[in-house]
């Protein structure tokens, strides 16, 4: 007997495409003409997902026979990616237009890419995860490669587009042994299975590894990081920008489901490889940031780092872990996408303010800016009340908890090295004169909301409980 | 009689030369296109294996899914790949390194 789905579940999904198809013959028809309603277009469609994910909370369950799921977890991260994206077209619009990027090509690709986060967040089924995982991942490729004529950007879409692949390649391996051994591509009846059964340890341990190998490349932990600098480096800036927030949050959902959801009883197998990566990713990405010049590529390396302390709560397979993994997740991508909105917000036509010298001076230039960058580098340093500071502190905590102290204490010490230069851009910043001559071309409306970026950060660091409780709710 | 494991172990050594051929070619960067096909091929043949002796359809469904998103992958990778010959006028691995640090 056939039963219809509950298409409701969906129903942000749905709307989202719909909005892409329209967008699609817009630009189609219009072509480069109207290409401020394109933008306005893409918001909008984002805005009205938002309401719908808004509006449907709280209603949860299991949907097209068992492949999907909304639940606490999905609908928190779909509220962020949302709101994430839409900030991103809006500090990308001015940096766009002055690069002749502003094609309808980019919003198209980045709707996409977020319905792809969406059926990501939602996936409780090996097939859709790995379905939404490549329609995120082929709309960035495409997104680093849209400056033709740029050198540096076309072969980091190559780097990116070729590790990507890879990358696939590893978690769909991974994904066929454990489903030889479970017989189900289920996530909760991968769960039960491994729950009923004793033996095939072994050869699920060898899935694992390639299940670790895959997200540790989509995430860019160490050893699997080298496209990620090349990557942040080489494209355009705004594309940095979209890459580099929210797929972070899709990815931390895909972690989630596989390892949390579907592999929780083989904990002891996967615990070893996400310290050994969570361990490597914060040595090497603090260390070797220390010695960039170039700002995108030294954030690129502050990720690798981030992405070794957000491991650290996964890894302790704690509630409290995941929450706490959680919300430095969410606190991650607020705080890159301000650095990087910065970066955008000083560059102009011609002019690229990816170098740390360009910040030289500013607060001679830009007091106001200049004080929003301090709390965002202070923020990612982990310096309290920032909102980076209790991120850290949380998922610390939930390693000391399960009595991996070692992991803890390489924690610490590499946040103090850390600091250093997200000291030196405040240093730069506040102490060196000014080099380059220049004013704001930004929109108004991008000056606000970057400032309120940076005060939300400030505020999440002052009253953190809120968001902390909503995280810790979602895993109770 | 061909078994479960020999299935397997075909797909291992096709996994495995993909792999080499990704990271011991120096040469042309269409090689390595090829290489994650074939990558995704050895996956492919895993699930049917496995779908066939166990029964469940499941994981032949799959596979139609990733060969479809392997033409697209393809698709885009030899997009990427025309862009990057526009620019710098050469396919060498060895020649794309202008991104270091």
């Amino acid at each position: 007997m056939f039963q219809v789905p509950n298409m409701l579940f969906a129903l942000p999904e749905m709307v989202l495409l719909t909005m892409a198809c329209v967008i699609l013959l817009v630009v189609a028809f219009t072509g480069a003409r109207k290409i401020e309603w394109v933008y306005g277009l893409s918001q909008l469609s984002l805005a009205l997902t938002l309401l719908v994910v808004l509006w449907s909370l709280g209603d949860w369950g299991l949907t097209f026979s068992d492949t999907y799921i909304k639940d606490a977890l999905s609908d928190l991260l779909k509220v962020f990616i949302c709101v994430v994206n839409m900030l991103v077209l809006l500090y990308s619009v001015n940096y766009l237009k002055a690069r002749q990027l502003m094609q309808g090509e980019f919003f198209v690709l980045a709707v996409f890419s977020t319905l792809g986060m969406l059926i990501m967040v939602s996936a409780y089924h090996m097939l859709t995860l790995y379905l939404g995982l490549e329609l995120m991942s082929l709309c960035l490729y495409a997104m680093v490669a849209m400056q033709r004529d740029s050198a540096v950007a076309t072969e980091a879409a190559m780097k990116y587009f070729i590790l990507g692949s890879i990358a696939s390649g590893m978690l769909l391996y991974g994904m066929s042994i454990i489903y030889g051994v479970t017989g189900s591509l289920a996530i909760n009846e991968i769960a039960l299975a491994i729950a009923n059964t004793d033996g095939n340890e072994t050869i699920l341990s060898f899935g694992i590894v390639f299940l670790v190998i895959g997200i540790g490349f989509k995430f860019g932990a160490v050893p699997f990081h080298m496209w990620l600098p090349d990557v942040y480096h080489g494209a355009p800036t705004a594309m940095t920008l979209f890459i580099a927030a929210a797929p972070k949050i899709a990815a931390f959902a895909m972690i989630i489901r596989l390892l949390a959801e579907g592999l929780i009883d083989l904990q002891n197998h996967w615990q070893d490889m996400l310290v050994m990566l969570a361990v490597l990713s914060m040595i090497l990405g603090n260390v070797v940031a220390i010695a960039q010049s170039n700002l995108k590529r030294m954030l690129a390396y502050s990720t690798i780092s981030h992405v070794g302390f957000l491991l650290m709560g996964v890894l302790s397979g704690t509630e409290e872990g995941f929450a706490a993994s959680l919300f430095y997740t969410l606190i991650y991508a607020l705080m890159t996408l301000g650095a990087f909105g910065m970066i955008l917000l000083l560059s102009r036509q011609g002019f690229e303010a990816e170098n740390i010298d360009d910040f030289k001076g500013l607060s001679e230039r830009e007091p106001w800016f200049a004080l929003m960058m301090m709390i965002l580098m202070f923020s990612m340093a982990g310096i309290p009340p920032l909102a980076g500071f209790y991120a850290k502190l949380s998922v610390i905590k939930a390693v000391i908890d399960v009595d991996l102290l070692m992991v803890a204490l390489v924690a610490v010490v590499t946040s103090v090295i850390g600091a250093y230069y997200y000291l030196r851009i405040i240093k730069v910043m506040y102490f060196d004169k000014p080099v380059v001559e220049h004013k704001l071309e930004a929109s108004s409306s991008m000056q606000i909301m970057l400032s309120a970026n940076a005060l939300m950060v400030l505020g999440l660091g002052i009253v953190p409980g809120i968001l902390m409780k909503l995280c810790t709710i979602v895993f109770a | 009689m061909i078994v479960l494991s020999d299935y397997l172990i075909l797909a291992a050594l096709l996994f495995s030369l993909s792999l080499a051929g990704i990271f011991l070619n120096r040469k042309n960067i269409i090689i390595l296109l090829m290489c994650i096909e074939l990558m995704l091929l050895a996956v492919n043949l895993n699930f049917i294996a496995f779908s066939h002796f166990s029964g469940d359809p499941g994981g032949q469904v799959f596979v139609f899914f990733i060969l479809t998103v392997a033409a697209a992958e393809a698709a885009i990778g030899l997009a990427i790949l025309v862009v990057l010959f526009r620019n710098l006028s050469t396919i060498n691995v060895a020649d794309i390194k202008s991104l270091k640090g």
